[in-house]
């Protein structure tokens, strides 16, 4: 653990960054909207379809067989890598969306009724606050939500347990906010709700792969995140619940791989998780996703932590030094990205120069609307990290500041 | 800077994201269009005055980018005592040179500068949206406009 990891060698396993755009070498600072893929992800994935594929869970031929085994040893593998008691915790979806919205869906719908409220704070993503008004609107249940501070982007918990009233069933936040870099102390925000018998969820989008997440020590009823943003491919995510939470959830969506049997009129359905994952998985992607979890703990995650919060650290501190720079979310203790305006440049006159620069940023609001108008801006520019950046890229990143505070006169 | 950025943010354009002229509310409009990125953020209203057939007044208020802003900018003074059919077969050249960089017809004036923005695909609806707000007022269109 103490080791500090190669991380020049580690870069040199994602083959995608060693290229030019726009002449320039690559800086791919867009880790928080998708992270790259180590080789070793996409000899995964080529090698179960150059061998293994097949349905799972059907055939009784070798080729099934093997593409079952391996399926399901993805299962167990995601299951260590959130220290769960059991494979049977862990359901697959296509992402932290589809998680979010099997909770609202199968759970929301079996205990959320006309009255209840469901507490969500100001700075979630779309995807932990739309799925929720679909919800509400459908139950005629509220919404209520913890407010943030200001632009230094944290919760303020002062006002939690007058928001958690007896009407409260789901609290829903995230770990890390994709905009702000805030890192929530979840383990007291789940003791607080669940001291007064309230269901939790945790959005980990950007904090799995990005730190240790263990759900146990964090004590939430259910948590989501994303393949794709951790070295593993597009179109997968997961769904942790607690076994009991899981157990009394109806299904989410119908069909095959999630019924014990069927007739014409009525069918049984199948123990969690396969009750909740109707049709053919996303076999590969969960193979895939096995290799890029046990890389990810090959590097450790409490070292990659450390390094991405540390180049965060040190471009906040060199953006802060630049004249008429507004930055967001916490000065100390934030996750590995920075969020920030230069004067009254808009976000994606910043990112079109970056870009011509060879500097992927992200400008928008980042699925992140409301909390925008709440900060009084219409989007901010932001550059995210993983452990394949360095800090002479941060220092190249603020020379291309530089340049563009004075292509707009800023 | 590269060569591409200079075509893309001509200092016309730089000028007019800088200090929009007509950059107002219109009390006496006879109509407005509404433009709306919901992606960027862009947002503008663009107020008209029409004398009959003609554009008498433009004016617009919103915010955006800079291509977007400088857009509506050099709009509403290119527009003012057209017909509605000549704004229309401007609007046409304007989406020829935006989209393609390629001068079709005369009469484009300083609206040339958008030759540029071509070369950057993801930018081409920031400098069209204030002109779909335009055909939209001079129709009396009544929803929002949008180019993603
Ligand atoms: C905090 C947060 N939640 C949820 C999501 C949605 O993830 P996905 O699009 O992979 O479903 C994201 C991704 O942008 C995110 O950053």
């Amino acid at each position: 653990m103490s080791r500090t990891p190669d991380w020049a060698g580690l870069r040199g396993d994602f083959p995608i960054l060693d290229q030019r755009v726009h002449g320039q070498p690559l800086i791919y600072f867009d880790n928080a909207a998708s992270s790259q893929k180590p080789r070793a992800v996409i000899d995964a994935l080529r090698h179960y379809y150059e061998h293994d594929n097949a349905n799972v869970h059907r055939g009784i031929h070798e080729l099934s067989n093997r593409a079952t085994t391996a399926f399901e040893a993805g299962r167990e593998r995601v299951a260590r890598f959130l220290n769960a008691g059991s494979a049977d915790e862990i359901v697959f979806t296509r992402g932290t969306t589809e998680s979010i919205n099997l909770v609202a869906a199968a759970w929301g719908g079996a205990h959320i009724k006309a009255g209840d409220r469901i507490l969500l704070t100001e700075m979630e993503h779309h995807s932990n606050l739309v799925p929720w008004q679909m919800l509400a609107q459908r139950t005629g249940a509220e919404l209520r939500f913890v407010p943030v501070t200001g632009d230094e982007g944290l919760l303020d918990l002062a006002r939690l347990d007058e928001l958690l009233t007896p009407q409260v069933k789901l609290f829903a936040f995230t770990h890390i906010s994709n905009s702000l870099g805030t890192i929530n102390p979840v383990a007291e925000l789940c003791a607080r709700a669940r001291a007064r018998g309230v269901t939790t969820l945790v959005d980990a989008a950007q904090s799995a792969g990005h730190m240790p997440v263990d759900v146990r020590a964090l004590g939430c009823d259910f948590l989501a995140f994303s393949s794709h943003k951790i070295c593993g491919p597009t179109g997968l995510g997961v769904l942790w619940g607690r076994p009991a939470a899981l157990d009394a959830m109806p299904p989410y969506q119908g069909g095959g791989e999630m019924i014990l049997s069927v007739d014409y009129q009525k069918s049984s359905y199948k123990q969690p998780p396969h009750r909740f994952e109707a049709g053919t998985p996303d076999i590969s992607g969960v193979i895939a996703l096995h290799t890029a979890l046990d890389y990810l703990d090959a590097i450790g995650r409490e070292a990659i932590f450390r390094h991405d919060q540390e180049l965060a650290q040190y471009t906040y501190q060199r953006l802060a030094e630049l004249p008429n720079v507004r930055l967001f979310g916490p000065a100390t203790d934030r996750a590995g990205l920075v969020s920030f305006l230069l004067g009254d440049v808009h976000a994606h006159d910043v990112v079109t120069v970056a870009d011509q620069r060879g500097v992927a940023l992200r400008g928008g609001h980042h699925c992140n609307q409301p909390l925008m108008k709440r900060l009084g801006v219409a989007s901010t520019a932001r550059a995210s990290f993983y452990f394949y950046n360095t800090r002479a890229e941060v220092d190249r990143f603020i020379e291309v500041v530089r340049e563009i505070q004075k292509f707009f006169a800023v | 800077m590269a060569e591409d950025l200079d075509e893309l943010y001509q200092q016309v354009i730089l000028d007019h994201c800088k200090t929009p002229r007509n950059f107002r509310a219109l009390p006496g409009a006879s109509r407005r269009g509404e433009g709306y990125n919901p992606l960027c953020g862009d947002n503008y209203t663009v107020f008209v005055a029409m004398d009959g057939d003609r554009v008498r007044e433009a004016t617009f208020q919103g915010s955006g980018c800079c291509i977007s802003k400088a857009s509506a900018s050099l709009l509403t003074d290119a527009v003012k005592g057209r017909t509605k059919e000549e704004v229309k077969a401007l609007f046409g050249q304007v989406h020829d040179i935006i989209t393609t960089g390629r001068v079709t017809g005369d009469g484009l004036g300083k609206l040339a500068v958008f030759a540029g923005v071509h070369k950057f695909p993801a930018r081409v609806k920031c400098a069209i949206l204030a002109w779909h707000a335009l055909v939209a007022a001079v129709d009396g269109a009544e929803t929002p406009v949008t180019t993603e």
